[in-house]
C-alpha cells in the first residue's frame, strides 16, 4: 500500500488483526448490502467471542447466521432477529446474548460512534423494555432517553463502487446501514463489486468519503434475495 | 360482519390525503398500498432507505440491491430516493412522515401500544417499530379487535412489553373505528353488520360511544 491507495490483496488481509472478543459492526440490512466475504472470512478465520453490532444476523446459511454454527458469536446488538432458527438457539440457552436496540437508535449509535459524539437523547423506546435502566432526561415537556453510541474494533462494509482512495458509492437499498458503520469502525473493511482509478468517481456522488476507509477490496457476491415477491409481467386487466 | 384485511386496508385508505408521505408496516397495513385513492399522489417510505417505494417487480425487473423493510423486492416510484438508516429514521423520528400506519398485539386507554414482543414465545426485536411511534404523530394502528380466543386487544392496561407510551390516537379493528382520549376508547365508526354491543363486550378498556357514532363506509 502506498499514500491513499486502500485496496488490499486478500480477503486474509483484509480481516488481519481480528482477534477473540472484539467488536465487528457490520453494514446490511438482511440479507441485503451484507458484506457476504468478510463474514465468510470471519468463519474461515474462526474467531471467537465476538460482539457484533448489526440490524439483523443474517439466516441459518447466509450472511452473519454462518457465524453461529461455531458459536463465533457471544453478543449482538440488533433491531430484528427473527430469520434463524440456530440464533433462536443459542438465545433461548443463554449462549447468545442480545440486546434489542431499536432500528433507528441503532444507526443513530453507529452514526455517533462515528462522528466522536458519546451519547445522544431519543424519544424511542422511553417507557419500555428499551429504557429500563436509561437516563431519562425531559425537554420541551418531553421525556427522553439517554443512549450511548456505539465504535467498533473492526467495521465491515458493503459497498458498490469504490475508486483506490476508498471513496464509495452504495446501490439502492443496499446502502441501509453501510454508510454509518463505515464511520465506526477503528478499522473500516470494505468490500465492493468494483475498484476504479481515483478520479473516475465523481466527487459530488460520493457518499462516503475514503477518510472513513482503511482496506478495500473486490468481491463477487451471491445477493441472495429472502423475500422474492413478483408481480406477473402482463396481466389482462393492463394493470402491470 | 367483521371486515376483512383488504376492508380493513380501505378504510384506512380513507385517511390518506394528497401528497402524504406514508410509511406502512408489515400485514395489514402494507395493503393500504393498493387502495390510494385514483387521482391523489401518495409517497410510501420504507424505513431501511426509500422514499418512493413502487410495485413488486417483475421477474424481469428483480434486484436483490432493492427491498422494503419487509426485506421484500420491490422497485421505485417515480421521483423515488434512496439514502442511509440514518437518514430514514431522521425522517421518522423528525417528524417528517405524515402518516404511519402499523399493526399491534395490544393498545390500551391511554395510547400505550405493545407490538413487538410475547415474553417466551416472540422475541424477534422492534425492528423501526418503537422509532416510528415516537416519531409520529400521526398514527393508525391495525389489529383485530379480539384474539382468536375471544381475549379482547383493546386493554385498560398492556400486558405485554410496550413498544411506545402514550402515542397511540387512532385504532381500526375488524369492528371499528376507535379514538383513543382522556383515557378512554372512543367508538366513532362500527363495521357494518356489528352492534355496538358486539364492540362493547370484546373492548376491556373504558369505551365511550361518541355522540356522532356511526356506520363504516367500506
Amino acid at each position: 500500500m502506498a499514500g491513499f491507495n486502500k485496496v488490499v490483496a486478500n480477503y486474509q488481509e483484509a480481516m488481519a488483526g481480528l482477534e477473540d472478543g472484539m467488536t465487528v459492526i457490520a453494514g446490511g440490512f438482511g440479507l441485503c448490502g451484507i458484506p457476504e466475504n468478510l463474514i465468510s472470512e470471519i468463519k474461515r478465520k474462526g474467531t471467537k467471542g465476538l460482539t457484533v453490532v448489526s440490524n439483523n444476523c443474517g439466516v441459518d446459511e447466509f450472511g452473519l447466521g454462518v457465524l453461529l454454527t461455531d458459536r463465533q458469536i457471544s453478543k449482538i446488538v440488533a433491531s430484528y432477529v427473527g430469520e434463524n432458527s440456530e440464533f433462536e438457539r443459542q438465545m433461548m440457552s443463554n449462549e447468545l446474548k442480545v440486546v434489542l436496540t431499536p432500528q433507528g437508535t441503532l444507526a443513530e449509535k453507529m452514526r455517533a460512534g462515528g462522528a466522536g459524539i458519546p451519547a445522544f437523547f431519543t424519544a424511542t423506546g422511553v417507557g419500555t423494555p428499551v429504557g429500563e435502566g436509561k437516563e431519562v432526561r425531559t425537554f420541551n415537556e418531553r421525556e427522553y432517553l439517554l443512549e450511548e453510541s456505539i465504535r467498533g474494533d473492526f467495521a465491515i462494509v458493503k459497498a458498490w463502487k469504490a475508486d483506490k482512495y476508498g471513496n464509495l458509492v452504495y446501490r439502492k437499498t443496499a446502502r441501509n446501514f453501510n454508510p454509518m458503520a463505515a464511520t465506526a469502525g477503528k478499522i473500516t473493511v470494505v468490500e465492493v463489486e468494483e475498484i476504479v482509478e481515483p478520479g473516475e468517481l465523481d466527487p459530488d456522488q460520493i457518499h462516503t468519503p475514503g477518510i472513513y476507509v482503511d482496506r478495500l477490496i473486490v468481491g463477487t457476491f451471491e445477493k441472495r434475495i429472502e423475500q422474492r415477491t413478483i408481480r406477473p409481467s402482463y396481466n389482462e386487466s393492463g394493470e402491470t | 360482519m367483521a371486515l376483512s384485511r383488504e376492508q380493513m386496508a380501505k378504510r384506512v385508505a380513507q385517511e390518506l390525503q394528497d401528497g402524504f408521505y406514508v410509511n406502512l408496516g408489515i400485514g395489514i397495513p402494507t395493503l393500504v398500498a393498493n387502495y390510494v385513492p385514483e387521482n391523489m399522489e401518495v409517497m410510501l417510505q420504507s424505513e431501511n432507505g426509500l422514499l418512493g417505494m413502487g410495485l413488486f417487480p417483475t421477474e424481469e425487473e428483480i434486484d436483490a440491491d432493492l427491498i422494503n423493510a419487509g426485506k421484500q423486492t420491490v422497485t421505485m416510484a417515480t421521483g423515488a430516493s434512496v439514502f442511509s438508516s440514518a437518514e430514514s429514521f431522521a425522517m421518522i423520528r423528525g417528524g417528517h412522515v405524515d402518516l404511519t400506519v402499523l399493526g399491534a398485539f395490544e393498545v390500551d386507554v391511554n395510547g400505550n401500544i405493545a407490538s413487538y414482543m410475547i415474553p417466551g414465545k416472540l422475541i424477534k426485536g422492534m425492528g423501526g417499530a418503537m422509532d416510528l411511534v415516537a416519531g409520529a404523530d400521526n398514527i393508525i394502528v391495525t389489529m383485530t379487535h379480539a384474539s382468536k380466543h375471544g381475549d379482547s386487544k383493546l386493554l385498560a392496561n398492556c400486558s405485554l412489553p410496550l413498544t411506545g407510551k402514550s402515542c397511540i390516537k387512532k385504532v381500526l379493528t375488524d369492528l371499528a373505528y376507535l379514538e383513543i382520549k382522556d383515557g378512554k376508547f372512543h367508538l366513532l365508526e362500527y363495521a357494518p353488520g356489528v352492534t355496538i354491543d358486539e364492540i362493547k363486550a370484546l373492548t376491556q378498556g373504558e369505551l365511550v360511544v361518541d355522540e356522532q357514532v356511526k356506520e363504516m363506509v367500506i
